[in-house]
């Protein structure tokens, strides 16, 4: 930390204004320097490196159709990374936010389908057991005091198992029944996995979700008092309580609003392809988690945005496309990603000391 | 001591004999362990209190009591003459009481305004697009900050990269603009160089003087009779002095703070071991006066 030193103080007791403007101690810094400083720059940066490097070596690519796919696969990881990453400014990590998704998913799909219902009625009731999920992870966690890591771990191993036994005793299989037959899939269709065309390319709704849901992100986290509390309870918890900032209910609303999250890409997934495998999102709790800290989020809390995950997911969704479209072994993702994650950590952390020096 | 000035100044005459904050025999157990038992205290406006003591005297067991954060077990605690049992810090705040931490203060990453009103946003606009009223905390927490003799640059720079004087003076500065009548100040100069705390020392009585009860807690007699107008030395959870300043001198409270026949003693023991020069360490009766050259560090 930079310490500035404490010159003669400006004026003595009683205190009078002081004069105008600056006290000269410090010269205004650089416009570079100030925009480097902010968490989302980094990332947008190695995002369109990625892009440029996609559009040299894998020439369709360049192609709207391909571009809008890729633009899909961000999208699926974008709209968890949001949640993820505001609850990873928030101080906490969620482990169980990747087979969250597939619980939503299942819930929502049995629901409709054991009780012949129409699927609103399954969409509803996932909604409410994933807000539940968060709600107990936020609780355990505010309760009893222990790491994120722990709580959700639990969450996350008890789930994957609920996940696979509870589907197999009711359906007698590890996917769900096909469920596009059934009453208001149509609406619920439109709503969470349709397409719609943009000058001759198919576009998925998730990808305007996922704008609009960054956009409402970034709002929240730099415009409201929430968003205020956010920062705060990450940054330093115990300051936070001290000057009044209802800690409590701010980690347990984000956890919730992981839920929603998770029920929000399961809805999508159950969706589009109208049955659910009971055993997947294993693993897809890291991806988002990673994309959150490339998007320029700290793991430790108290900084970070939602727009640098925007950009994190991008670059998931452009390296794992652009290596099928590069004609690539597909094989390789994961390592790649491995690269780009502590490239993009590393260059993170090179920005942040950089542009806060004075 | 100086006279108050600014809107407390209205009903001036009975000030003087009504605390804002008032322990009766306060006591604290945290099961058989008594931390504190039967300590009186009272806060008035347009005065400072100092809680001295060591380590381990009771003094945070004090400040949590009268924050908000612990509950007493024995004794009274009253506001304003009506008795009170705070069960979080809100209702302390509520009241009029605040506090501000060695290192609790602020949130390091985040900017400076953004910290001043942390807690207490002010917002505009309708509920659904209720949002912060950047503009007008920016304005004003730059107003307040000079109001208190503290001039920043950039309100935007994250807390963290102020030094530890700078942020608690924004700490103070906030809790006298959020209404604060009692500031509790825990240790604010423990951790701050020698011009540091002449700075801090400097806030503390503008605030006094604008008629805010302040309880200044700290290691160090030096830096309390510099700006005390009452002083109460905690050992061992118990009150072991509580004078006004005029009844009081520098000697005495270094002596009882740092407790003159503990350091002979001291001294004797260490005479035991080989390699320290007793005939370098000062005699008791030198400790008696005030010790030159060491105004900041833990005493």
């Amino acid at each position: 930390m930079s310490m500035t030193q404490q010159a003669e103080p400006a004026v003595t007791s009683p205190p009078a204004p002081g004069p105008k403007d600056t006290d000269g101690r410090t010269a205004e810094r650089p416009l570079a320097l100030r925009l480097l400083a902010r968490p989302e720059v980094g990332v947008f940066l190695g995002a369109v490196a990625v892009l440029v490097f996609f559009l040299i070596t894998a020439p369709p690519v360049r192609d709207g159709g391909s571009m809008a796919n890729i633009l899909y696969q961000s999208s699926t990881i974008g709209i968890m990374a949001l949640p993820v990453a505001l609850l990873m400014i928030g101080g906490e990590f969620d482990l169980s936010s990747g087979v969250a998704v597939i619980t939503s998913a299942l819930t929502a799909s049995m629901i409709s389908y054991q009780l012949t219902m129409n699927v609103w009625v399954g969409v509803i009731v996932a909604l409410i057991v994933s807000l539940a999920v968060g709600l107990f992870n936020g609780w355990m966690l505010v309760k009893t005091g222990l790491p994120s890591f722990l709580v959700t771990l639990g969450t996350f191993l008890i789930l994957q198992g609920a996940n696979l036994a509870i589907t197999k005793l009711v359906t007698g299989n590890v996917a769900t029944d096909d469920i596009s037959t059934m009453d208001g899939f149509d609406q619920a269709k439109a709503l969470f996995a349709s397409s719609f065309d943009v000058g001759g390319v198919q576009v998925k709704i998730t990808i305007v979700w996922w704008l609009v849901f960054a956009a409402l992100a970034t709002w929240v986290l730099l415009r409201t008092k929430y968003g205020n509390w956010i920062f705060a309870v990450g940054g330093n918890k115990e300051s936070a309580r001290a000057v009044g900032v209802p800690v409590t209910f701010t980690k347990i609303s984000l956890f919730m609003l992981v839920g929603f999250g998770a029920w929000f890409v399961g809805m999508h997934q159950l969706f589009s392809f109208n049955t659910v495998q009971s055993g997947e999102g294993v693993g897809q709790e890291l991806i988002y988690i990673a994309a959150a800290v490339i998007g320029g989020c700290l793991l430790t809390g108290g900084y970070g945005s939602a727009i640098g995950p925007v950009f994190g997911a991008f670059m998931f969704g452009m390296v794992q496309q652009g290596i099928v479209y590069a004609g690539w072994n597909p094989d390789w993702f994961k390592a790649f990603l491995g690269v780009m994650l502590l490239g993009a950590t590393l260059i993170n952390l090179w920005v942040r000391q950089t542009a806060t020096r004075r | 001591m100086t006279t108050p000035h600014g809107a407390i100044l209205k009903d001036t005459v009975p000030e003087e004999e009504r605390p804002i904050v008032e322990l009766r025999g306060a006591g604290k157990s945290y099961g058989n362990i008594r931390a504190l038992h039967g300590v009186s205290l009272a806060v008035h406006p347009g005065k400072v209190t100092c809680v001295l003591g060591d380590n381990g005297a009771g003094k945070s067991t004090l400040i949590k009591i009268i924050s908000g954060l612990h509950q007493h077990t024995e004794g009274e605690f009253l506001v304003d003459d009506e008795p009170v049992r705070f069960t979080t810090p809100r209702e302390a705040l509520d009241r009029g009481i605040a506090t501000v931490y060695q290192d609790l203060a602020t949130v390091p990453l985040m900017p400076v305004w953004r910290n001043f009103f942390l807690g207490s946003e002010m917002t505009k606009g309708p509920w659904p697009v209720r949002r912060l009223d950047i503009d007008r905390m920016k304005r004003t927490a730059d107003e307040e900050l000079r109001n208190m003799g503290i001039v920043l640059d950039d309100l935007e720079q994250p807390i963290g990269t102020l030094s530890g004087g700078q942020r608690q003076c924004v700490a103070i500065a906030r809790a006298v603009y959020f209404g604060a009548r009692v500031l509790i100040l825990d240790e604010p100069t423990a951790a701050l160089g020698v011009k540091q705390s002449g700075v801090v020392l400097k806030y503390i009585a503008a605030a006094r003087d604008r008629g805010l009860g302040v309880i200044f807690i700290t290691h160090n007699p030096h830096h309390a009779y510099m700006v005390g107008d009452r002083f109460s030395v905690l050992r061992l959870g118990t009150l072991e002095l509580s004078a006004s300043r005029d009844q009081v001198s520098l000697e005495e409270l270094t002596n009882h703070m740092a407790g003159g026949a503990e350091l002979a003693a001291l001294k004797h023991e260490l005479s035991q071991v080989r390699g320290v020069d007793v005939e370098e360490l000062p005699e008791e009766d030198e400790l008696t006066a005030p010790v030159a050259g060491t105004p900041e560090g833990r005493a």
